[in-house]
């Protein structure tokens, strides 16, 4: 069972006087009332449930300062929310912390279309940045299937990806600066509308940092012009190695597409019977291929792309002819996660990435345990940047099923790391993964992780128990083996 | 020195920590005359050399830090991939080095920089400690992103003995446009409208007066987009050799000057500090990095901050590095959070050699 950290009595004991001191700095803007802080019991990891203390929804970087110091000062945990979409749990609340909300910061505040960038309040949804800008054909690439609902600064605490970022990337590739505030409530600028960092890339490492470094209010994004055109291939194949060699050969071809996703026989299934996006039913494995750019160059690539399906065994092949076909491929593969929902009454879904030389290995394998664990897996698949999503099916009203689903996808991520992959490659760590870190890092390689969170929030107060699966003291990892018992440098100030 | 294995690296740094010295990390040695002077031990990479991974359609290469760039750039090269970032650096440089210094060529302003390239990392902390940062393959956000604190670091915080890259399929056809641009204003106006158009334009430079746009990509595509570019200005083709040229000088401008700047900005801001005529100046990036031979700190670091950008010293002779930091100095708070990271991976300073001052 999760264990999250212990809770604090004193805290708890001060729970009245704790809302009355941030009503004073948001007078309408604190949840004390049990019922209303149910919305926040859970994040989209619904398998964990824990009402907050308290919410605080702030409208301003002052007032997330003034929340953070007064936090700070009193010795209270947080826990930063955007929309609550996280699917590794990473806006789990804690029992004696308060949530900070940060919905009401939903403001475009700027677009400069010559520099090609956004600002933004975090709160506005990844959607809304792009609906910001389209009407000068222009977008905002990284997309997050939950991107309707799924808030910047959400993306920039869990460095989200979606299905255009091999050819896009991630957040952290088009996010170009931030506003944040530390948890002692100083407020901080990295990076900003300029390429190169100023010193060391603190940005960096805050994009994908999970809501432990400090709570971003205001963030700067790239834009880009919408393509001339884009165009969707769907290709049928008896057996997913060749739909494997089929992604291989695309990319030693020199073609990195938009978009390029698999998904198996089940997960085709669930997704026609849902959408009717006009899925072939008789074939294991199906690749979406997205071209984009200026006609001419969609309609040299597909027929490449076309050509190396057949020559590795095609048994169907069609070419989005409309945007609206071209969508409804997209409909499909996007709405995968609710199809499976409507097959299972529960569904657990994991985000392993592979070196994509080792999937048809990977699938055999996950086959086995399929067996072992007696649970069903259906698999939505990355397929140009190896990130697997298996969907494990089960059913929560069934005894122990939810501890077999979780044991068979942490041996599915064990299995992942084993052949040179990672556990996650962009739902983030959270609550969810937490244990497993160790699979994939040695107590070393944590320890020097951690540190970097003791340099942002050395009483390790914001959105602790998640990410780390043991919580070391930052004076106990400060601490240097001193050879021949010299201090070294004593002339040098120690922070 | 110049150690042979992580255990001896390891060895060399725990026993620098303890004994009080302090060491340099050198690749090739080549950016040695960046930062102030110092009296300083160095650890040379150089034997952690070698190709360790290299599966082309995984769009991944792994390699010793001190593996001669040179040496990548021609394997990638055979495979007809590339590294997009465009990484350089005079003979005998390293990846790990270019890695480290961040450097990025003018590709970057479609391709991203070292820091969206480098995938994971092995290395010695200054505890005197071999860890991992990052992964392997070219998705992953499993812990912190320690690889965007490694790539432009300059050693300050690690030494690292393996770097892991993303590679990308090279493009078959690249022709690159120029067009007589009046002034600084004129140039950054023509290759904003390049950038924010369908052109998909891969680097957009200005030299001297000739503004060029690259495209890069399949034959049919090029030729597209083309037809686009042509449509916004009067441009004329560059062959081959100038084409070379005009890029390469982007890459080590303005070889006479004997202090050199490198300032990036807001592009749309360049021309306002172009137009001050504090010295011969080269675009690169659509205006977003801007090349300026100037000897008066003041004036340039000034110039920079009003345009809303910053400026680092990249060449100046030693009495100037003496009283000229390097890095821009930070506002507090946020030099402040950067020495808490320096110390949380080097508490002795090992490598806190004086070369990048704190501020002015």
């Amino acid at each position: 069972m999760l264990k999250m950290p212990p809770v604090d009595g004193r805290v708890l004991a001060r729970r009245a006087e704790i809302a009355r001191a941030l009503a004073a700095i948001v007078p309408d803007g604190v949840i004390a009332d049990k019922d209303a802080l149910r919305v926040y019991e859970s994040d989209g990891l619904t398998a964990y449930r824990q009402p907050p203390m308290l919410a605080v929804l702030p409208r301003t970087t002052q007032e997330v300062s003034q929340i953070l110091a007064w936090c700070h000062r009193e010795g209270v945990k947080v826990v930063p929310r955007g929309s609550g979409t996280s699917l590794s749990g990473g806006a789990l609340p804690l029992e004696d912390a308060v949530l900070l909300g940060m919905a009401r910061f939903n403001r475009v505040l700027e677009i400069d279309y010559a520099d090609r960038v956004a600002v933004v309040q975090p709160g506005v949804t990844n959607l809304a940045v792009t609906q910001a800008v389209e009407a000068e054909d222009f977008y905002y690439a990284p997309d997050p299937s939950s991107q309707i609902a799924c808030s910047i600064g959400g993306n920039v605490a869990e460095n989200s990806g979606g299905v255009h970022c091999l050819k896009y990337g991630l957040t952290t590739n088009n996010v170009l600066g931030v506003e944040m505030v530390l948890m002692d409530g100083q407020v901080v600028r990295l990076g900003g509308r300029t390429l190169d960092a100023q010193g060391l890339d603190l940005l960096g490492v805050v994009v994908g940092s999970e809501g432990l470094l400090g709570v971003v209010t205001e963030v700067t994004v790239r834009i880009l012009r919408k393509p001339e055109t884009a165009r969707a291939v769907l290709i049928g194949f008896p057996s997913v190695e060749e739909a494997g060699r089929t992604v291989a050969e695309v990319i030693a071809a020199g073609i990195i597409p938009a978009g390029m996703e698999m998904m198996d026989k089940p997960a085709i299934h669930a997704a026609e019977a849902f959408v009717g996006a006009g899925y072939p039913l008789d074939v294991e494995a199906l690749l979406i291929v997205e071209l984009d750019g200026p006609g001419a160059e969609c309609d040299h690539l597909i027929g490449e792309v076309e050509a190396i399906g057949r020559r590795n065994g095609s048994t169907t092949c069609r070419v989005s002819g409309s945007e609206a076909e071209r969508l409804a491929f997209w409909a499909g593969r996007k709405a995968a996660f609710p199809a499976v929902g409507r097959i299972s009454p529960d569904y657990y879904c994991m985000d392993g990435t592979i070196p994509r030389r080792r999937l048809p290995e990977v699938l055999q394998r996950m086959e086995a345990l399929s067996a072992t664990h007696g649970l069903k897996v259906a698999n939505v698949f990355h397929a140009g940047d190896g990130n697997l999503h298996p969907l494990i099916l089960y059913d929560a009203n069934k005894d122990g099923e939810l501890q077999r689903a979780e044991a068979f996808g942490a041996d599915i991520l064990r299995l992942c790391v084993e052949v040179g992959g990672v556990l996650t490659g962009e739902h983030g760590v959270g609550v969810e993964k937490r244990d497993l870190m160790p699979a994939m890092f040695s107590e070393t390689d944590l320890k020097h992780q951690q540190r970097v969170k003791c340099a942002f929030d050395p009483e390790l107060l914001l959105n602790p128990g998640k990410v780390f699966p043991v919580l070391h003291r930052c004076a106990e990892l400060g601490r240097m083996h001193v050879h021949g018992g010299k201090t070294a440098f004593p002339e040098l100030p120690r922070f | 020195m110049k150690p042979t294995s992580t255990e001896e690296l390891a060895e060399a740094i725990a026993e620098a920590a303890a004994s009080g010295r302090r060491l340099e990390i050198a690749g090739g040695g080549t950016k040695a005359r960046i930062g102030a002077p110092r009296e300083v031990e160095w650890v040379h990479m150089t034997a952690f050399a070698g190709v360790i991974d290299y599966d082309p359609a995984e769009l991944v290469l792994t390699a010793g830090a001190g593996t001669p760039l040179a040496e990548i750039e021609a394997l990638v090269a055979s495979k007809n991939q590339m590294l997009a970032f465009e990484p350089h650096g005079a003979a005998g440089s390293t990846i790990g080095g270019a890695v480290a210094a961040g450097v990025s060529g003018s590709r970057r302003v479609s391709r991203g920089a070292a820091r969206d390239h480098l995938l994971g990392f092995k290395a010695v902390s200054g505890r005197g400690e071999a860890f991992v940062g990052g992964a392997k393959v070219v998705k992953n956000v499993t812990g912190y992103d320690l690889p965007k604190l490694a790539a432009g670091s300059w050693g300050r915080l690690f030494a690292m003995t393996e770097v892991t890259l993303k590679v990308l399929p090279r493009p078959p056809e690249q022709v690159t446009l120029a067009a007589q641009t009046r002034d600084a204003a004129g140039a950054v106006a023509l290759m904003a409208k390049a950038l924010g158009s369908q052109a998909e334009v891969a680097a957009a430079g200005s030299v001297d007066g000739v503004t060029a746009l690259r495209l890069e990509g399949f034959g049919p595509s090029v030729a597209a987009r083309r037809a686009l570019l042509e449509a916004m200005a009067p441009m004329r083709p560059l062959s081959q050799d100038e084409a070379e040229a005009f890029w390469s000088g982007l890459k080590q401008p303005l070889p006479d000057a004997p202090v050199l700047w490198r300032l990036s900005l807001p592009a749309s801001r360049a021309a306002e500090v172009v137009v001050k005529r504090l010295g011969p100046s080269r675009m690169d990036w659509g205006g977003a990095r801007l090349w300026l031979a100037c000897e008066d700190a003041q004036k340039v670091r000034a110039a920079a901050e009003a345009a809303g950008g910053h400026a680092m010293l990249v060449r100046a002779p030693e009495a100037m590095r003496r009283t000229v930091a390097a890095l821009h100095p930070q506002p507090e708070p946020v030099m402040a959070l950067e020495r808490r990271i320096r110390l949380a991976f080097d508490p002795a300073g090992v490598f806190e050699t004086g070369r990048f001052p704190d501020a002015d």
